[in-house]
Protein backbone atom coordinates (compact mmCIF):
# COMPACT_ATOMS: atom_id res chain seq x y z
CA UNK A 1 0.00 0.00 0.00
CA UNK A 2 2.86 1.85 0.68
CA UNK A 3 3.09 2.77 -3.31
CA UNK A 4 -0.06 4.83 -2.81
CA UNK A 5 0.67 7.45 0.08
CA UNK A 6 2.24 9.61 -2.62
CA UNK A 7 -0.25 9.65 -5.01
CA UNK A 8 -3.07 10.11 -2.03
CA UNK A 9 -0.60 13.01 -0.91
CA UNK A 10 -0.26 14.54 -4.01
CA UNK A 11 -4.11 14.64 -4.81
CA UNK A 12 -4.14 16.35 -1.34
CA UNK A 13 -2.11 18.91 -2.65
CA UNK A 14 -3.97 19.50 -5.42
CA UNK A 15 -7.39 19.42 -3.32
CA UNK A 16 -5.60 21.92 -1.06
CA UNK A 17 -5.19 24.38 -4.21
CA UNK A 18 -8.27 24.29 -5.13
CA UNK A 19 -9.63 24.65 -1.73
CA UNK A 20 -7.69 27.89 -1.49
CA UNK A 21 -8.41 29.33 -5.05
CA UNK A 22 -11.97 28.59 -4.14
CA UNK A 23 -11.64 30.20 -0.42
CA UNK A 24 -8.90 33.21 -0.93
CA UNK A 25 -9.81 34.13 -4.59
CA UNK A 26 -13.45 32.75 -5.32
CA UNK A 27 -12.51 30.88 -8.39
CA UNK A 28 -12.45 27.47 -9.92
CA UNK A 29 -8.79 26.10 -10.12
CA UNK A 30 -9.83 24.50 -13.63
CA UNK A 31 -6.60 24.61 -16.01
CA UNK A 32 -8.38 24.77 -19.03
CA UNK A 33 -10.50 27.87 -18.10
CA UNK A 34 -7.45 29.28 -16.40
CA UNK A 35 -5.13 29.15 -19.57
CA UNK A 36 -8.57 30.10 -21.57
CA UNK A 37 -8.82 33.52 -19.48
CA UNK A 38 -5.03 33.76 -20.22
CA UNK A 39 -5.55 33.86 -23.85
CA UNK A 40 -8.81 35.72 -23.88
CA UNK A 41 -7.27 38.08 -21.23
CA UNK A 42 -10.13 37.24 -19.06
CA UNK A 43 -9.22 38.67 -15.41
CA UNK A 44 -5.75 38.13 -16.86
CA UNK A 45 -3.44 38.66 -13.41
CA UNK A 46 -4.97 35.97 -11.61
CA UNK A 47 -4.72 33.54 -14.09
CA UNK A 48 -1.68 34.35 -15.58
CA UNK A 49 -0.40 34.04 -11.86
CA UNK A 50 -1.75 30.45 -11.49
CA UNK A 51 0.16 29.44 -14.79
CA UNK A 52 3.47 30.89 -13.56
CA UNK A 53 2.71 29.26 -10.39
CA UNK A 54 1.75 25.67 -12.33
CA UNK A 55 5.12 26.34 -14.02
CA UNK A 56 7.65 27.42 -12.23
CA UNK A 57 6.60 25.38 -8.93
CA UNK A 58 8.47 21.91 -10.06
CA UNK A 59 11.57 23.97 -10.56
CA UNK A 60 11.26 25.03 -7.22
CA UNK A 61 10.77 21.42 -6.40
CA UNK A 62 13.80 19.94 -7.90
CA UNK A 63 15.62 22.72 -5.88
CA UNK A 64 14.30 21.93 -2.71
CA UNK A 65 12.37 18.62 -2.27
CA UNK A 66 13.75 16.00 -5.02
CA UNK A 67 14.00 15.43 -8.79
CA UNK A 68 11.21 15.03 -10.88
CA UNK A 69 9.74 11.69 -11.70
CA UNK A 70 10.59 10.38 -15.07
CA UNK A 71 8.32 11.67 -17.76
CA UNK A 72 7.53 9.28 -20.18
CA UNK A 73 5.29 9.75 -23.28
CA UNK A 74 5.58 6.95 -25.78
CA UNK A 75 3.64 8.41 -28.41
CA UNK A 76 5.08 9.75 -31.23
CA UNK A 77 5.19 13.30 -32.56
CA UNK A 78 2.25 13.26 -34.57
CA UNK A 79 0.19 11.63 -32.12
CA UNK A 80 1.33 14.15 -29.18
CA UNK A 81 0.41 16.95 -31.57
CA UNK A 82 -3.24 15.12 -32.48
CA UNK A 83 -4.06 15.14 -28.60
CA UNK A 84 -2.49 18.65 -27.93
CA UNK A 85 -5.08 19.64 -30.17
CA UNK A 86 -7.89 17.81 -29.05
CA UNK A 87 -7.63 18.45 -25.11
CA UNK A 88 -7.20 22.48 -26.18
CA UNK A 89 -10.25 22.08 -28.08
CA UNK A 90 -12.12 19.29 -26.54
CA UNK A 91 -11.59 21.24 -22.88
CA UNK A 92 -13.12 24.42 -23.81
CA UNK A 93 -15.96 22.52 -25.59
CA UNK A 94 -16.51 20.97 -22.76
CA UNK A 95 -15.95 23.31 -20.28
CA UNK A 96 -13.51 21.99 -18.22
CA UNK A 97 -10.70 18.82 -17.69
CA UNK A 98 -9.42 17.30 -14.98
CA UNK A 99 -8.95 19.63 -12.45
CA UNK A 100 -12.18 21.46 -13.51
CA UNK A 101 -14.44 18.79 -13.66
CA UNK A 102 -13.02 15.87 -11.71
CA UNK A 103 -11.71 17.81 -9.07
CA UNK A 104 -13.48 20.84 -8.26
CA UNK A 105 -16.79 19.78 -10.48
CA UNK A 106 -16.99 16.75 -8.29
CA UNK A 107 -16.50 18.34 -5.17
CA UNK A 108 -19.38 20.27 -5.38
CA UNK A 109 -21.75 17.71 -6.74
CA UNK A 110 -22.07 19.04 -10.41
CA UNK A 111 -23.99 16.73 -12.17
CA UNK A 112 -22.94 18.22 -15.61
CA UNK A 113 -18.90 17.59 -13.99
CA UNK A 114 -20.51 14.05 -13.56
CA UNK A 115 -21.32 13.61 -17.17
CA UNK A 116 -18.25 14.84 -18.11
CA UNK A 117 -15.94 13.13 -15.89
CA UNK A 118 -17.41 9.92 -16.96
CA UNK A 119 -17.73 11.17 -20.53
CA UNK A 120 -13.68 11.84 -20.79
CA UNK A 121 -13.24 8.45 -18.40
CA UNK A 122 -14.66 6.51 -20.99
CA UNK A 123 -12.90 7.43 -24.38
CA UNK A 124 -9.65 7.98 -22.49
CA UNK A 125 -10.27 4.16 -21.53
CA UNK A 126 -11.72 3.62 -24.85
CA UNK A 127 -8.24 5.26 -26.74
CA UNK A 128 -6.00 3.23 -25.03
CA UNK A 129 -7.59 0.33 -25.13
CA UNK A 130 -7.12 0.49 -28.84
CA UNK A 131 -3.84 2.17 -28.85
CA UNK A 132 -2.62 -0.85 -26.96
CA UNK A 133 -4.06 -3.39 -29.28
CA UNK A 134 -6.51 -5.02 -26.92
CA UNK A 135 -9.26 -4.11 -28.86
CA UNK B 1 -4.47 48.39 -4.28
CA UNK B 2 -3.65 46.40 -1.88
CA UNK B 3 -6.57 43.60 -2.91
CA UNK B 4 -4.93 43.67 -6.21
CA UNK B 5 -1.60 42.54 -5.26
CA UNK B 6 -3.39 40.14 -3.12
CA UNK B 7 -5.56 38.02 -5.56
CA UNK B 8 -2.10 37.55 -8.15
CA UNK B 9 -0.11 36.27 -5.16
CA UNK B 10 -2.52 34.10 -3.64
CA UNK B 11 -3.22 32.99 -7.12
CA UNK B 12 0.33 31.63 -7.80
CA UNK B 13 0.79 29.89 -4.47
CA UNK B 14 -2.26 28.36 -5.37
CA UNK B 15 -0.66 27.26 -8.86
CA UNK B 16 2.52 26.18 -7.05
CA UNK B 17 0.74 23.64 -4.59
CA UNK B 18 -0.98 22.16 -7.69
CA UNK B 19 2.12 21.53 -9.87
CA UNK B 20 3.61 19.95 -6.17
CA UNK B 21 1.12 17.77 -5.95
CA UNK B 22 1.22 17.00 -9.47
CA UNK B 23 4.96 15.77 -8.93
CA UNK B 24 4.35 14.31 -5.82
CA UNK B 25 1.62 12.16 -7.60
CA UNK B 26 3.30 11.52 -10.66
CA UNK B 27 0.68 12.59 -12.52
CA UNK B 28 3.21 14.96 -14.30
CA UNK B 29 3.99 11.59 -16.26
CA UNK B 30 1.75 10.68 -18.37
CA UNK B 31 2.53 7.29 -18.24
CA UNK B 32 0.92 6.81 -14.79
CA UNK B 33 -2.16 8.12 -16.52
CA UNK B 34 -2.47 6.20 -19.31
CA UNK B 35 -1.64 3.08 -16.71
CA UNK B 36 -4.71 4.17 -15.03
CA UNK B 37 -6.79 4.38 -18.13
CA UNK B 38 -5.46 1.10 -19.09
CA UNK B 39 -8.09 -1.14 -17.68
CA UNK B 40 -8.04 -3.73 -19.70
CA UNK B 41 -4.37 -4.21 -19.87
CA UNK B 42 -1.66 -3.43 -17.04
CA UNK B 43 -4.15 -1.29 -14.62
CA UNK B 44 -2.52 1.06 -13.02
CA UNK B 45 -5.07 2.57 -9.88
CA UNK B 46 -2.76 5.65 -8.85
CA UNK B 47 -4.86 8.38 -10.28
CA UNK B 48 -7.96 6.73 -8.30
CA UNK B 49 -5.55 7.34 -5.42
CA UNK B 50 -5.12 10.91 -6.60
CA UNK B 51 -8.52 11.72 -7.08
CA UNK B 52 -9.26 10.10 -3.86
CA UNK B 53 -7.07 12.73 -1.91
CA UNK B 54 -7.92 15.78 -4.40
CA UNK B 55 -11.67 15.48 -4.18
CA UNK B 56 -12.13 15.15 0.00
CA UNK B 57 -10.18 18.28 0.56
CA UNK B 58 -11.76 19.94 -2.47
CA UNK B 59 -15.06 19.06 -0.65
CA UNK B 60 -14.10 20.52 2.77
CA UNK B 61 -12.86 23.98 0.79
CA UNK B 62 -16.41 24.00 -0.81
CA UNK B 63 -18.59 23.60 2.01
CA UNK B 64 -16.07 26.38 3.70
CA UNK B 65 -17.11 28.38 0.96
CA UNK B 66 -20.80 27.84 1.04
CA UNK B 67 -20.84 29.52 4.59
CA UNK B 68 -18.42 32.45 3.44
CA UNK B 69 -20.29 36.19 1.93
CA UNK B 70 -17.35 36.32 -0.14
CA UNK B 71 -14.19 34.99 -0.54
CA UNK B 72 -11.26 36.03 1.53
CA UNK B 73 -9.83 38.64 -0.78
CA UNK B 74 -11.84 38.75 -3.68
CA UNK B 75 -15.16 40.25 -4.04
CA UNK B 76 -17.41 37.83 -5.22
CA UNK B 77 -17.16 34.34 -5.99
CA UNK B 78 -16.80 33.51 -9.72
CA UNK B 79 -18.40 29.87 -10.23
CA UNK B 80 -19.78 27.99 -13.02
CA UNK B 81 -23.72 28.33 -13.11
CA UNK B 82 -24.68 25.77 -16.38
CA UNK B 83 -27.02 23.18 -14.97
CA UNK B 84 -28.00 21.70 -18.06
CA UNK B 85 -25.89 18.83 -19.83
CA UNK B 86 -26.06 19.83 -22.89
CA UNK B 87 -23.84 19.02 -26.18
CA UNK B 88 -20.69 20.81 -26.55
CA UNK B 89 -20.40 19.14 -23.04
CA UNK B 90 -20.70 15.40 -23.81
CA UNK B 91 -18.65 15.78 -27.32
CA UNK B 92 -16.20 18.53 -25.93
CA UNK B 93 -15.57 15.74 -23.00
CA UNK B 94 -15.73 13.23 -25.51
CA UNK B 95 -13.24 14.88 -28.19
CA UNK B 96 -10.74 15.94 -24.27
CA UNK B 97 -11.06 11.95 -23.24
CA UNK B 98 -9.28 10.66 -26.50
CA UNK B 99 -6.53 13.36 -26.56
CA UNK B 100 -6.09 12.95 -23.23
CA UNK B 101 -5.40 8.65 -23.86
CA UNK B 102 -3.48 9.52 -26.26
CA UNK B 103 -1.25 12.09 -24.51
CA UNK B 104 -1.49 11.15 -20.93
CA UNK B 105 -1.71 14.97 -20.50
CA UNK B 106 -3.98 17.16 -20.04
CA UNK B 107 -3.54 20.89 -19.25
CA UNK B 108 -2.27 21.10 -15.93
CA UNK B 109 0.50 18.76 -16.25
CA UNK B 110 1.58 19.56 -19.32
CA UNK B 111 2.37 23.18 -18.52
CA UNK B 112 3.87 21.82 -15.07
CA UNK B 113 6.19 19.87 -17.35
CA UNK B 114 6.97 22.65 -19.75
CA UNK B 115 10.23 23.54 -17.27
CA UNK B 116 11.80 20.16 -18.35
CA UNK B 117 11.88 21.53 -22.35
CA UNK B 118 10.65 17.89 -23.74
CA UNK B 119 9.68 18.40 -27.31
CA UNK B 120 6.89 16.32 -26.81
CA UNK B 121 5.88 18.89 -24.15
CA UNK B 122 6.28 22.16 -25.76
CA UNK B 123 4.43 20.63 -28.86
CA UNK B 124 1.61 19.15 -26.66
CA UNK B 125 1.26 22.75 -25.02
CA UNK B 126 1.58 24.72 -28.49
CA UNK B 127 -1.22 22.21 -30.17
CA UNK B 128 -2.96 22.12 -27.00
CA UNK B 129 -3.39 26.51 -27.09
CA UNK B 130 -3.96 26.10 -31.01
CA UNK B 131 -6.66 23.80 -29.88
CA UNK B 132 -8.16 26.34 -27.28
CA UNK B 133 -7.69 29.31 -29.30
CA UNK B 134 -9.62 27.25 -32.33
CA UNK B 135 -12.61 26.94 -30.25
CA UNK B 136 -13.21 29.98 -28.19
CA UNK B 137 -12.05 32.37 -31.25
CA UNK B 138 -13.13 30.02 -34.34
CA UNK B 139 -16.23 27.46 -33.62
CA UNK B 140 -17.81 29.94 -30.85
CA UNK B 141 -18.37 32.29 -33.72
CA UNK B 142 -19.66 29.93 -36.26
CA UNK B 143 -22.87 28.75 -33.83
Amino acid sequence: MEQFYAPLAGGMLLGLSAALLLILNGRIAGVSGILGGVLSGKAISVNLAFTLGLLTGPSIWIATVAPLPKIETTAPMALIAIAGLLVGFGSRMGAGCTSGHGILGIARLSKRSLVAVVTFLSTGILTVAVLRGLL
Amino acid sequence: MRKNVILPITAFISGLIFSFGLVLSEMINPARVQGFLDIFGTWDPSLMFVLGGAIPVAFIGVHIMKIMPKPVFAQTFDLPTKTKIDRPLLLGSALFGIGWGIGGLCPAPAIASLSTLLPQTIIFVLMMVLGMLLHDKLWKSLK
